[in-house]
């Protein structure tokens, strides 16, 4: 671990997991600031994930307008992230994010 | 850190969708499994003890929640109704196949008897089947009007006549929103019902999760680490429905109560809507049943139930230049009765 990068665990469901090859959690080391030097935000995550560790061509069932697509859920250490700001919540080692579709039937 | 609003004690990790409330994990357990249970008390869904009822279960997070739901609260509030889980496959591979592997798991984590109904053995096709041939196209239209249909045989064969199925709050306001665009008041009204029964078929079909968010139903089913399938069914979704749930979805990120409120305006619009005419009478050529159906190729028309024949126009007197139909309009408001509307149609 270096001062760089924040470790950070990433956690899947709902079907999400379909788009990261069927990788339902992994441990990812994300770069402790933005190309413009801000802290690294959910937003930020979100951008990482699509660019470096989607494996499905279809960021729009991930990402729109820059930060989660509407109608997914984000628990950020198992806490509503509307509880901790959202997309500008500012990542802390060894947190746990997890991302969960709600669109899937039922 | 938030502290819950109810135990006043742990720290808060749901916001509730319906009145931002901010409380803690177990508060939050408590309060929906509390709502559900109100949802099935106001609305007297199970009237009579030693009843048998189906749930009918997808595997997906809705029905899998109901069931959960169900279990918990039949035993804390003794309802003294049996649950058995009525599952329909459609034939769809790599889909429907997988999702059942899920129910078979639940039938046992719930203790629950199971029936699977095939589209193979009732109809004499799959859906993999009938996509081969008509293509992809409007298959959603016609695999939802025979799922109903096979829910029914199959809860018949069990000689059960309730039906319980998962739709939530989002789905409903989805359809409210998806009749409302489409001008078809009748289904609007009976879209936003909580309890329905058909005139043609004793089958009561009740919905106690109606007023449960689809957030709270994931975040249901993550903390109370609930085994559901989630993969989108492989032939995709009809594109209008697709369009009502972003706006649904958009529209609760900018006012989460929206869609509460919409269900709400759905069953207001059911109490002041007396003679429910189905728009569309202008082209007497169309034909009726199909189009009531859904099954007319391309047609947005998206119906659930077979139509009841006597619902459907009677031409009763007709000339070169114009005809008379008449129609059965059945009264969704309880005291009124049926009642039967003439309109003429001019040919241009
Ligand atoms: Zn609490």
């Amino acid at each position: 671990m270096s001062a760089d990068t924040i470790p950070i665990t990433i956690e899947l469901a709902g079907g999400l997991e379909l788009l990261f090859d069927n990788e339902k959690k992994f441990n990812i080391d994300l770069p402790t600031k933005t190309k413009d030097g801000n802290a690294a935000n959910i937003n930020y995550l979100v951008d990482h994930l699509c660019v470096h560790h989607m494996k499905d061509t279809r960021r729009d069932m991930f990402e729109i307008n820059g930060t989660v697509r509407a109608g997914i859920l984000v628990l950020i250490n198992d806490a509503d992230w509307e509880l901790e700001g959202e997309g500008e919540y500012e990542l802390q080692p060894k947190d746990t994010i997890l991302f969960v579709s709600t669109l899937h039937g039922g | 850190m938030h502290r819950c609003a109810i135990c006043q004690n742990n720290r808060a990790q749901v916001i509730r969708p319906k009145n931002g409330q901010k409380i803690c994990k177990n508060c939050f357990l408590e309060v929906f499994e509390l709502e559900v249970h109100t949802t099935i008390v106001e609305n007297n869904i199970f009237p009579s003890r030693g009843e048998r009822v189906a749930i009918g279960a997808s595997g997906g997070k809705d029905s899998t929640v109901l069931a959960a739901t169900l279990k918990a609260l039949n035993e804390r509030y003794d309802y003294g109704v049996e649950f058995v889980l009525l599952s329909i496959d459609e034939g769809i591979h790599g889909y429907r196949d997988d999702s059942l592997e899920t129910v078979k798991r639940n039938a046992i984590q719930y203790e629950m008897e199971l029936c699977i109904v095939g589209y193979d053995a009732l109809y004499g096709w799959t859906m993999d089947k009938v996509v081969e041939k008509v293509g992809r196209k409007g298959n959603c239209t016609y695999c939802g009007v025979f799922r109903r249909q096979a829910l029914d045989r199959g809860a018949k064969r069990l000689n059960i006549s309730h039906i319980l199925t998962g739709h939530n709050a989002d789905d409903i306001a989805e359809t409210v929103l998806m009749n409302l665009l489409r001008g078809d008041l009748p289904r609007l009204g009976r879209c936003a019902e909580i309890m329905t029964a058909s005139l043609t078929s004793p089958m009561r079909r009740s919905k106690p999760l109606k007023y449960a968010y689809e957030k709270e139903i994931v975040l249901y089913a993550h903390y109370r680490e609930l085994d559901y399938f989630s993969t989108e069914c492989v032939y995709s979704p009809e594109a209008f429905r697709g369009n009502a749930r972003s706006l649904l979805k958009e529209l609760e990120k900018i006012r989460p109560s929206s869609v509460l409120d919409i269900v709400r305006s759905g069953e207001q619009l059911v109490h002041n809507a007396v003679s429910p005419v189905k728009l569309g009478c202008e082209d007497p050529k169309r034909n009726w049943r199909e189009e009531r159906m859904g099954l007319v190729n391309g047609s947005q028309t998206l119906s659930d139930e077979p139509v009841n024949p006597k619902l459907l126009p009677k031409i009763v007197h007709k000339t070169r230049n114009d005809a008379t139909y008449q129609i059965t309009v059945r009264s969704v408001q309880q005291p009124i009765p049926s009642v039967k509307l003439k309109f003429f149609i001019f040919f241009a």
